[in-house]
């Protein structure tokens, strides 16, 4: 293994999952202009992308970084099942008191996968055609 | 520095098995990748490549050039083709999207390097929902 070629291997995941940005601490015509239609009082849903990325030796018997199998169970246990088909603000303790934005959504997927993915190295999530979000998972992690 | 990438797609069959392994042991860790008839991809292929751009031509590098060696080192050999059984270094080699982006980089980086310009990145997507990124000598933890 010491010698064998280092990759990077990312997967793609999606769930569904509404929403609503809105903020306690502010008045609301300041969550209005800040969050503008994401204020809405019911609020909306997304088809969010999650890429995974970990990286690591090629083990030589399998010709894998990671085996796919092992990966998608981990994501469905910690985050698919708990995200997919859920009112972020309302089903997920999490999200009580901190705005569902795609930032803070991230590094809560990232808290949850971060020390349960071996060799993890970048998650980015997708959540319209138009915008992403990336987060480095720090080298710490991974020593 | 600017980074160039040209795509290319290839269609291409393969299957998982390690014979140092127990038939159990392939069919648990390679599970429906296993077995010996193959099944098909239309695999993806992004090659990004970094240099300056060259004042006179206004280039990184010729593309119509990077299409000739793609064409060459990778469409000819792995387009429509049996990488187990057509690909010399699968006989050997499980063809799993890591070791064939792998070998796509050995087959490109020395083709690809004049002065400061050469090969940074090859991408091999499998499927939409999966993609290997390999840069070439890198340390683990790097």
């Amino acid at each position: 293994m010491a010698n064998s070629p280092v990759a990077h291997l990312t997967r793609r995941y999606e769930f569904s999952a509404s929403h609503r940005l809105h903020s306690n601490a502010m008045p609301e015509e300041e969550n209005q202009r800040i969050y503008g239609k994401c204020n809405n009082p019911y609020g909306h849903g997304h088809n969010y992308h999650l890429e995974v990325t970990v990286a690591g030796p090629i083990d030589p018997t399998t010709g894998m970084v990671m085996n796919i199998v092992d990966l998608d169970a981990i994501v469905r246990t910690e985050v698919l099942v708990h995200f997919d088909h859920t009112n972020l603000n309302l089903d997920l303790a999490c999200f009580r008191d901190t705005v569902p934005t795609s930032e803070n959504l991230l590094l809560e997927i990232a808290g949850r996968l971060r020390h349960t993915i071996p060799g993890l190295v970048k998650l980015k999530l997708q959540e319209t055609g138009k915008n992403f979000f990336e987060y480095r998972i720090p080298m710490s992690d991974n020593k | 520095m600017v980074f160039l990438t040209r795509q290319a797609e290839f269609a291409a069959s393969h299957f998982y098995h390690n014979p140092a392994l127990s038939p159990e042991e392939n069919r648990r860790i390679f599970g429906k990748c296993n077995p010996s008839n193959g099944h098909g991809h239309n695999y993806i292929l992004q090659v990004t490549v970094c240099g300056e751009v060259d004042p006179v031509t206004g280039m990184v590098l010729d593309l119509k050039e990077l299409k000739e060696i793609l064409e060459r080192e990778v469409m000819d050999p792995m387009d429509h083709r049996f990488l187990n059984h057509e690909v010399p270094v699968f006989a050997t080699t499980i063809p799993t999207t890591e070791n064939l982006a792998v070998e796509i980089w050995r087959r490109l980086a020395p083709r690809i390097t004049k002065g400061p310009m050469h090969l940074h990145q090859v991408r091999v997507y499998e499927t939409q929902d999966l993609f290997v990124d390999y840069f070439g000598d890198e340390k683990h933890g790097q």
